[in-house]
């Protein structure tokens, strides 16, 4: 059990070494960099924007009611929405799910590749497979996940106003409450947790798709390893991180 | 000029190949044959480095394959062409883009060039006004063509290919078979195929090489195949009824 998470760790850490070595060819990486930037951040555009708005406008109605009381200026559910959002909502729940749809992909997308020799072809061509299927993923998702995070926080917060508006608060005071204490800080941190994040979904999801063996059944098994691997990680590394930059 | 030097390879405590040797020259089309099993393919990817070997050497034209660091290894790749038995044909590319994808990689041409490159590759293997179209557009036949047309693209000295008949109908492997026979010589190319198709044997095969069980059990040309008396390779190309009858008739 231990010698195998030694093994597993060891070859996790030489794929890793081998991605990130030089490239054969500048302009072919750069071309592939800009295609997993549309496969991997583009793509989560939709599904990033509709889970924000709406989580957004439930954390406020939730908020609404659990603070129902004549004591507490109704500004305090805007600044409360405004604080779940940008310190975990977005930048780790829309993490983890980002895990779901971004690591299948990777793990299935390099999983068929192993099994129909497709990684083998490059390999024989003198292409570093680890660095031409993996480093640009690192790039494009490293870079793209903060934007994606960014306009996640944004729209949640949209999200609340939205179902403010609709008689939980009154649209001046949820402003109100957006604008008051708020420590620029946070932003930071979320987005420095986000740039973790996205290194631990691809690499760990590249590293479940690189080492299939097998055929279709061992690509979906592996898959699903990635997803929850990921996820794992994620989570441990949220936690890691808050101690880190927050306490 | 390829030499292979009592090569053994082993995957955990299973010997796959337990020290075989031979050689491979230019401008001929060498044949692995054996039945499923036998370590053909395993062979073939110690060949091209894709299976590290735990014994022995392989030597291309003086260059030891296993002393070699990674900056010798890519250029002594660049020399290569691999046709895969599943043609490994990148899904998301077109076919343009498979076969000029070593040349976008490696070399110094301009875009034209690379096209016209791709062109005449493509060109040389029968195919036209498919450039444009996705790998699953084709059917198994065409795609093998690509598999071929890429793997000459960088004008190569070694061609391997691995079981290029497989899944094909006769005729479609009659026309693989004198296509890899005309660009082997015409472009004096070390060429190694692994079959176990007994049309390819008798019709392409310069030299060829039985493994059994790991291990080399005869070698020969085309035609000591018709007159060998050696059982191992009796029993594998002659057991169908109608190769023992071309036998018999020569």
């Amino acid at each position: 059990m231990i010698t195998s998470w030694i093994s597993t760790l060891g070859k996790f850490f030489i794929m890793l070494g081998r991605a990130f070595s030089k490239p054969e060819s500048f302009k072919e990486y750069n071309k592939a960099f800009w295609r997993d930037l549309d496969h991997l951040g583009v793509d989560s555009l939709g599904i990033v924007t509709i889970i924000s708005v709406f989580v957004g406008a439930v954390v406020t109605i939730q908020t609404a009611y659990n603070l129902n009381d004549p004591l507490i200026p109704d500004y305090y559910i805007a600044i409360a929405t405004r604080e779940s959002i940008i310190l975990e909502f977005s930048p780790t729940i829309v993490s983890l799910i980002l895990a779901g749809k971004v690591g299948s992909n990777i793990a299935g997308t390099l999983g068929s590749m192993r099994v129909t020799e497709q990684i083998d072809a490059l390999e024989v061509m003198g292409v570093n497979p680890y660095s031409y299927l993996i480093l640009p993923k690192i790039i494009a998702l490293v870079f793209f996940n903060p934007i994606l995070i960014s306009l996640s926080m944004f729209l949640g917060i949209v999200g609340g106003y939205v179902a403010a508006s609709f008689g939980v608060v009154a649209p001046q005071d949820f402003i109100q409450g957006l604008q008051i204490e708020f420590n620029s800080y946070y932003v930071v941190y979320a987005l420095m947790k986000t740039v973790v994040f996205a290194f631990l979904i691809v690499s760990v999801s590249a590293y479940y798709g690189f080492f299939v063996k097998g055929g279709a059944i061992e690509v979906g098994i592996n898959s699903t390893k990635a997803v929850v691997s990921s996820s794992v990680a994620i989570i441990v590394a949220n936690y890691l991180l808050t101690q880190l930059l927050l306490v | 000029m390829i030499e292979v030097n009592n090569i053994k390879k082993s995957f955990g405590s299973t010997e796959v190949i337990k020290g075989i040797s031979a050689n491979f020259k230019p401008g001929e089309t060498s044949l692995i044959i054996g039945s499923s099993g036998a370590g053909k393919t395993v062979f073939l990817k110690a060949l091209v480095g894709l299976h590290n070997i735990d014994s022995g050497e392989i030597v291309y034209d003086d260059r030891q394959l296993g002393k070699m660091d990674e900056d010798e290894r890519t250029a002594l790749r660049t020399e290569m062409g691999m046709v895969f038995q599943g043609n490994a044909l990148f899904d998301s590319l077109t076919i343009e883009e498979n076969v000029s994808f070593a040349l976008n990689m490696f070399s110094d041409m301009s875009e034209e060039e690379k096209r016209d490159r791709a062109n005449f590759c493509l060109k040389r293997v029968n195919l036209n006004n498919v450039g444009h179209q996705f790998p699953a557009e084709l059917s198994g036949g065409m795609q093998k063509r690509v598999a071929i047309a890429r793997a000459i693209s960088m004008n190569p000295k070694y061609l391997f290919c691995d079981e290029p008949n497989s899944g094909l109908d006769p005729k479609t492997a009659i026309v693989i078979d004198n296509l890899l026979q005309e660009i082997t010589q015409e472009f004096n190319i070390t060429t190694v195929i692994n079959t176990h198709d007994m049309n390819s044997v008798i019709e392409i095969g310069d030299s060829i090489i039985l493994i059994k069980d790991g291990l080399k059990a005869w070698q020969g040309t085309g035609d000591d195949i018709l007159t060998t008396t050696n059982d191992d390779i009796t029993d594998f190309v002659y057991s169908s009824e109608l190769f023992k009858r071309i036998r018999r008739n020569t």
